[in-house]
């Protein structure tokens, strides 16, 4: 059970002077229960390729399968894939349109056919897992603070029950506390068993949790692999508007010193290493 | 699944042609002319030189010509029931007849005329925007509207209306699109389903692309008062309008033309009546 990506090229505008490449000969496979990061500056892709993993964009050239079925313009159940895939958009408390949160998350599996009892236990259920107090239930999303929107906008995709979560930028336009809890909590889901695609810039979480990585550059996936891999790799060849976070450097500057030192070892992996390291007073 | 692509009507097209320098003053005084002159023209020989004409400024422009003759897709439905009504029912000189139906001469003539006319129309629009930035367009307007502006015409007031207008139509394109998809991807549903429920269908696109443009107008609105925009106060412009020679003969030359074009039309005329 995947997400396989093969080859895959797509542009805008076709047949127009304003004809743009967004993704070029880009590959990926995603098992289930993994967390996958796709990283990249602005304009490199990762919306355009994050749309094709449920559906909403049909490939142009190579492959896209989902558990087995190719995507093509001609698949009849187009439908249950985007219900498998569960995608939220860049900004996607932009597209409520309830008066009250309840309805909101009710959307999708309604779309469904999902009524009646089992409706209100799913919306009861997803707001629960994105930690939705449920006197909220009843609010008008529009009334919320920005980083309970993004939660109500999580929970509106989890309610159709989705085995794959696809995230576009999840953390654009949240604060520093807004960002940690999100990722957090999609660590949570993704330990209950979901998979988990990340689309980002945010090379400190991407490092953090991730089980692969993949790079774009200007549609093209120039690496993948391991976030130590990734790590090394743009340390060797800088990608531009990618920076490493700067724990990342420092190890890197540490290595350089001869510490053995991983670069994604994080603020505690570093602590640890000086410490073995520290020469005791007066020897 | 981009549904709405294709959208090239009055879409700018950057580049450095000879048409594309032009002033826009000249530009839209240029389309008028041949707007007028269209509606002289009537005669299908005629129209094959509008032809000639349409090509040769769309080489001056640079502009693939397959580009602009698509442009006028957005009217062929219209032309076409144009064209069909004139032909059927238009009394005089019969020359073929099929059942209740009849084609006269006179249909036949009428009909050419009336498609080729709204063709021609639609594509010289078209090209005018495909040449000219909304910016520069919208310049030129006002400074030919201004003389108005004594009679008590906001000139300059619908002249940045119109700016926003045209700059953010792409924009709500773009946003159209990206909730269409998202909202597609919640399972949504626009294709199934009697009149009604298809209307009801499009309520989660409308509510959160209305809530979007009325964010957007208010942060423009905003950011336009910040930068002491107040309507009606008289601006400057960094880039002022400059009138060139080329203007003056692009103008003269193109009005000789329309005028030959006119005159050529009579004496078709009077040939295909003979």
């Amino acid at each position: 059970m995947s997400i396989k990506i093969e080859r895959l090229c797509y542009s805008y505008n076709t047949g127009t002077p304003a004809e743009t490449m967004a993704l070029h000969d880009v590959s990926l496979t995603i098992e289930r229960g993994e967390w996958i990061s796709i990283v990249g500056h602005t304009g490199s892709g990762k919306s355009t390729l994050s749309q094709h993993m449920n559906a909403v964009l049909i490939p142009q050239s190579g492959l896209v399968e989902i558990d087995g079925v190719p995507v093509e313009p001609k698949t009849k159940n187009l439908r249950e894939l985007r219900r498998k895939v569960g995608l939220v958009f860049q900004y996607p408390e932009q597209q409520f349109f309830s008066e009250t949160v309840r309805d909101e998350i009710a959307f999708a599996p309604s779309n469904w056919g999902v009524k009646g009892d089992e409706l209100q236990a799913r919306v009861m259920e997803a707001a629960r897992s994105v930690g939705l107090d449920d006197g909220l239930l009843e609010s008008n999303p529009f009334a919320l603070s920005g980083g309970q929107r993004r939660r109500v906008a999580l929970a509106s995709i989890l309610s159709m029950k989705p085995d794959y979560l696809v995230l576009d930028e999840p953390t654009a336009g949240l604060d520093a506390t807004g960002i940690r809890e999100l990722v957090e909590l999609l660590g949570e889901l993704r330990s209950a068993g979901l998979a988990v695609v990340q689309a980002t810039h945010d090379l400190q979480s991407a490092f953090e949790f991730s089980d692969r990585i993949l790079v774009l550059e200007q549609g093209r996936g120039i690496a993948v692999g391991a976030p130590e891999e990734i790590a090394r790799y743009l340390l060797d060849n800088p990608v531009h508007g990618l920076i490493l976070p700067p724990l990342v450097r420092f190890s890197a500057g540490l290595a350089g010193r001869g510490l053995t030192i991983g670069l994604t070892s994080g603020l505690e992996g570093i602590i640890d290493v000086l410490e073995a390291a520290r020469k005791p007073c007066g020897s | 699944m981009r549904l709405l692509s294709g959208i090239s009507l009055g879409q700018f097209i950057p580049g450095e042609s000879f048409v594309h320098g032009l002033d826009p003053r000249c530009k839209i005084i240029c389309t008028f002319l041949l707007l007028t002159g269209l509606f002289l023209a009537s005669s299908p020989p005629d129209f094959a030189l509008w032809g000639a004409l349409l090509v040769a400024i769309s080489l001056l422009s640079q502009i693939r010509l397959g580009l602009v003759l698509r442009s006028a897709r957005p009217v062929l439905f219209l032309a076409l029931i144009t064209i069909l009504l004139n032909i059927f029912w238009t009394p005089g000189h019969e020359i073929f007849r099929a059942g209740f139906l009849k084609i006269t001469e006179e249909g036949l003539i009428l009909s050419i005329r009336m498609g080729m006319r709204l063709f021609f129309l639609v594509v010289f629009a078209a090209l005018l925007m495909m040449t000219t930035s909304p910016m520069s367009f919208s310049d030129g307007l006002e400074r030919l509207l201004s003389p108005l502006a004594a009679l008590g015409f906001p000139a300059s007031e619908m002249a940045v209306m119109m700016t926003i207008a045209l700059r953010f139509i792409p924009t709500l394109f773009e946003e159209t699109d990206r909730i269409l998809k998202a909202q597609i991807s919640r399972g949504a549903d626009f294709e199934s389903g009697g009149l009604l429920k298809r209307a009801r269908s499009f309520i989660p696109i409308l509510i959160p692309l209305f809530v979007l443009v009325f964010q957007r107008a208010e942060n423009l609105a905003v950011a336009m008062e910040s930068r002491c925009y107040v309507p009606g106060r008289p601006r400057t412009r960094m880039c002022p309008l400059v009138w060139r020679r080329s203007d003056s003969a692009a103008l003269i030359i193109l009005f000789a033309f329309i005028s030959a074009l006119v005159a050529l039309d009579r004496r078709f005329l009077r040939f295909l009546i003979r």
